[in-house]
């Protein structure tokens, strides 16, 4: 335990010490939500329609942007092999990682979700349950990407395979995420989807773990 | 052609005592590995022994690394098993890795990368940082940065390392490289003290009179095993 904390700590720590990797995904997913509202026009009634879309792909697109660094430096400083040499088993360190990871880019992202709300005119009432979402899905897109990340950590051009690779894994969530908005939007019952992505959280938080020390462990020769 | 028939003395140092009661803190048992078509070793058994160390030399690329990675369980092979020591409640015998890469992080400062290291290897009582700076020569090198340090340097914070957070099997690649005369003593003095402790080391180098310390030693010539 005191190593998983240590862990914790210690990315918070390299994170706050290089503050553009801090901002970075905000402003990419600001840069996102602004071209799109310049692409489509100032036409209140159809931006209102697709802002939830439009910061759900923003997220999406900031995440997998932030991915890349989850291991890569790790592996290339040599870190990554003093964890997987470490007494501590791997898949606590991993969740460690990820909980840093997430802590200092999804969170920032979904306490910013107001701002590109609003650039987006998203209406007032979807607000929450957009929150709501991110909150229980984004565990299970960091999951899923983490595991993609440790396979390309030692790929050439890691970053766009990991692109490749992560997009169309998360289709499933993005599609309940937008199912649930959309009922709501439609005035219908959004109670199952947004529980099946509570169950996508539970489940990938616990499997997350071992699938991603694996993929590590697979990478590493 | 079974490896274990590659192992040969030392003749530097004293015939290794073969103590039936001392049991092998980390064995490899008929182990084949290799990348894609290329077999690097096949049919190769090797234990390390308690206060015993095993010198690994070879020409680049001999496979000295691989052979190393494969102890410390960052390579899997391809056939035969890895395993290690555990105590009474199944805890498997610790290791200290010291690769090519240090694992140091630039943001870091020394004193917090020692304690990053306690830390991630469970509190395992060790040497103070301080002493263990002291040990490696980097006395009052806490509060620096490690961006500011020399590649020699930073070798020597790793080895500190191995003294704030200590593990009864070491496996150093090339633990030589990038230091200087003293550096290379320092080394010697910690491998000496850790066989005299009843650890286990493994080490690559490039030249086996590089490997000065005192203590009882295997000599593996990693080029031989590529024949096999």
């Amino acid at each position: 335990m005191s190593a998983l904390l240590a862990v914790v700590s210690r990315d918070l720590r390299l994170v706050l010490r290089r503050r553009m990797d801090l901002v970075q995904p905000l402003f990419f997913a600001i840069l996102v939500c602004l071209l799109t509202a310049l692409a489509i026009g100032p036409e209140p009634t159809l931006l209102a329609r697709v802002s939830a879309s439009v910061v759900w792909l923003a997220v999406v697109l900031a995440v997998l942007l932030a991915l890349d660094a989850l291991f890569r430096p790790d592996a290339e400083d040599g870190s990554l092999e003093q964890l997987m040499t470490a007494q501590t088993p791997l898949p606590l360190l991993v969740l460690g990682k990820v909980l840093a990871f997430w802590l200092v880019t999804v969170l920032p992202l979904i306490l910013a979700t107001p701002v590109f709300a609003m650039m987006l005119r998203l209406p007032t009432e979807t607000l929450p349950l957009l929150v709501a979402t991110l909150l229980l899905a984004s565990p299970t897109l960091v999951w899923i990407g983490a595991a993609c990340a440790a396979l390309t950590v030692h790929a050439r051009r890691g970053g766009s395979l990991l692109a490749l690779l992560l997009l169309p894994l998360a289709v499933p969530v993005l599609i309940l995420a937008m199912g649930c908005i959309g009922a709501h939007q439609q005035g219908l019952p959004f109670r199952e989807p947004l529980l099946l992505l509570l169950a996508g959280l539970v489940a990938s938080s616990t499997l997350g773990p071992f699938v991603c020390a694996a993929a590590l462990r697979i990478s590493s020769r | 052609m079974n490896s274990s028939a590659l192992l040969v003395c030392d003749g530097k140092t004293q015939p290794m005592p073969i103590d039936p009661g001392s049991e092998p803190l980390l064995t490899l048992k008929a182990i084949r590995f290799g990348y894609g078509d290329w077999t690097l070793f096949r049919d190769l058994s090797i234990s390390l022994l308690p206060g015993h160390a095993l010198v690994l030399s070879g020409s680049n690329g001999s496979g000295k690394s691989s052979l190393l990675r494969l102890m410390a369980g960052l390579n899997e092979p391809d056939d035969g098993s890895v395993s290690r020591i555990a105590d009474a409640e199944g805890e498997r015998a610790a290791i200290s890795w010291l690769g090519h890469s240090l694992g140091l992080k630039n943001n870091f400062t020394v004193a917090e990368s020692l304690d990053f290291t306690r830390r991630l290897n469970g509190g395992r009582l060790g040497q103070s940082a301080d002493l263990a700076l002291n040990t490696v020569g980097l006395t009052g090198f806490g509060p620096v940065s490690i961006s500011e340090l020399s590649a020699g340097q930073r070798k020597r914070v790793a080895l500190a390392g191995l003294l704030v957070a200590p593990a009864p099997i070491w496996l150093l690649d090339e633990p030589h490289a990038n230091l200087d005369p003293a550096g290379h003593a320092v080394v010697d003095r910690l491998i000496t003290g850790q066989l005299r402790g009843g650890g286990a080391v493994a080490l690559s180098v490039h030249h086996p009179e590089l490997a000065a310390f005192d203590g009882p030693r295997e000599l593996l010539h990693v080029d031989l095993a590529l024949l096999s």
